[in-house]
């Protein structure tokens, strides 16, 4: 009976422990994501100019840069996954590596060649525990991607896209990461990087005159090369901006309800300790009373 | 009438506001831009960014990247900006 109360203890103490660790890393990814979300609308002028140049490039100029041609047929896709380097954030990951998954499959039912390009140790994992070949992973950086970093990732995804596909080159660059829409919601999303798709309109010129004619320089082509992989560069670097914030969000979720769980298993497990304790004092004293009467109905009979 | 200047770094806005003359070196040379320039878009080289507003400019090392000129707003974009060169107000304009 005693064993059974000195367990509940020890169980109490070690569930309050991890839920002091669970708590702590709730607060720590909290704080973090504020700093994330300002990451992302810091870099969003940088995004919002290079957008603004590409499309006043693309209106003005013919464009047939190697980046925004459509290949006419695609053998070799590209499909980069951003993932985070740790766990203990909830599905955050497989639900990235599902979606890759299921675009995958895609792709290889319309005749691709399917090459992984991963980022975040966990990605890795889940490629190497299935023995699949990886084209190239970065790791190290997901919680706090730096501009490096997505230079590094654009810089091979520009160089992967410009060699010929029998060389080792790709046709097509497809991303999967996790946007950020708010602190509840967080959802894998998939875009085309490459081919471009250069969206955004110019701002409709003032004035009533027509749109402006640029002057470039030193020539229309070599502004759109340096433009293009500048352009790939930074949306990858928004979307793995975005995947931290979503990262550290669906950390603090698990987080909070681990430490929440936690708290409902010490509340169950003080519960039964308590029962414990009651019924082995109960036992006490009847095992005295039954002690006390057999001694008193021993002394009558004499 | 002024230009509208915006001098953006890949993780944070760097300057922004109105200035009467910049300066930068593209690929082509130094070139300056004041009010009414014609629509350009250039690429930058290794070198200085001086933008002159009136005792609240700035001067800045910038590593390649563009520049656009559009209606007198200018926007100078580089991976890596390294605000320095003497100006006392480089912190203004925020």
């Amino acid at each position: 009976m005693a064993g059974q109360l000195r367990a509940y203890r020890r169980q109490i103490r070690s569930v309050q422990a991890t839920k002091k660790i669970t708590r702590a890393m709730e607060l720590i990814a909290a704080s973090r994501i504020v700093k994330a979300q300002a990451a992302v609308r810091a870099s969003s002028p940088y995004a919002r100019a290079l957008t603004r140049a590409v499309s006043a490039a693309a209106a003005n100029s013919t464009l047939d840069h190697p980046l925004v041609t459509e290949k006419p047929n695609v053998r070799r896709a590209a499909l980069v996954l951003l993932t985070s380097d740790r766990g203990l954030a909830g599905a955050y990951s497989s639900n990235v590596l599902k979606e890759g998954e299921r675009l995958a499959a895609t792709l290889r039912e319309e005749g691709k060649e399917v090459l992984p390009y991963l980022v975040g140790r966990k990605a890795a994992a889940f490629y190497r525990f299935r023995r699949r070949d990886i084209t190239a992973e970065w790791a190290g950086f997901t919680d706090k991607p730096a501009f490096e970093n997505a230079k590094e990732i654009g810089d091979r995804l520009v160089a992967d896209f410009a060699t010929d596909e029998a060389e080792g080159g790709v046709d097509e660059i497809h991303v999967v990461y996790t946007h950020f829409v708010n602190m509840v919601t967080q959802e894998p999303r998939v875009i085309r990087l490459a081919p471009l798709e250069v969206v955004e309109g110019v701002e409709a010129p003032g004035d009533g005159d027509l749109a402006p004619l640029y002057t470039f320089e030193p020539s229309a082509e070599d502004v759109l090369d340096q433009l293009l992989p500048q352009y790939v560069t930074s949306r990858i670097f928004n979307c793995l901006l975005l995947a931290a914030a979503s990262e550290l969000a669906a950390r603090q979720r698990a987080m909070k309800s681990a430490t929440d769980n936690a708290e409902e298993l010490v509340k169950n497990l003080t519960r039964l300790a308590n029962n414990a304790r009651q019924s082995e004092i109960t036992q006490e004293i009847t095992e005295i009373v039954g002690g006390a009467d057999a001694l008193a109905s021993a002394g009558s009979a004499h | 009438m002024a230009l509208q200047v915006e001098l953006v770094a890949a993780d944070r806005q760097v300057w922004s506001g109105e200035a009467t003359m910049v300066r930068a070196r593209t690929a082509d040379g130094e070139i300056g831009i004041m009010a009414g320039h014609e629509p350009l878009l250039a690429i930058l080289g290794s070198g200085e960014v001086v933008i002159t507003a009136g005792g609240n400019g700035i001067t800045a090392h910038v590593d390649g990247g563009f520049l656009s000129v559009d209606h007198d707003t200018v926007t100078l974009v580089a991976e890596s900006v390294q605000v320095g060169g003497g100006s006392p107000a480089t912190q203004s304009g925020h």
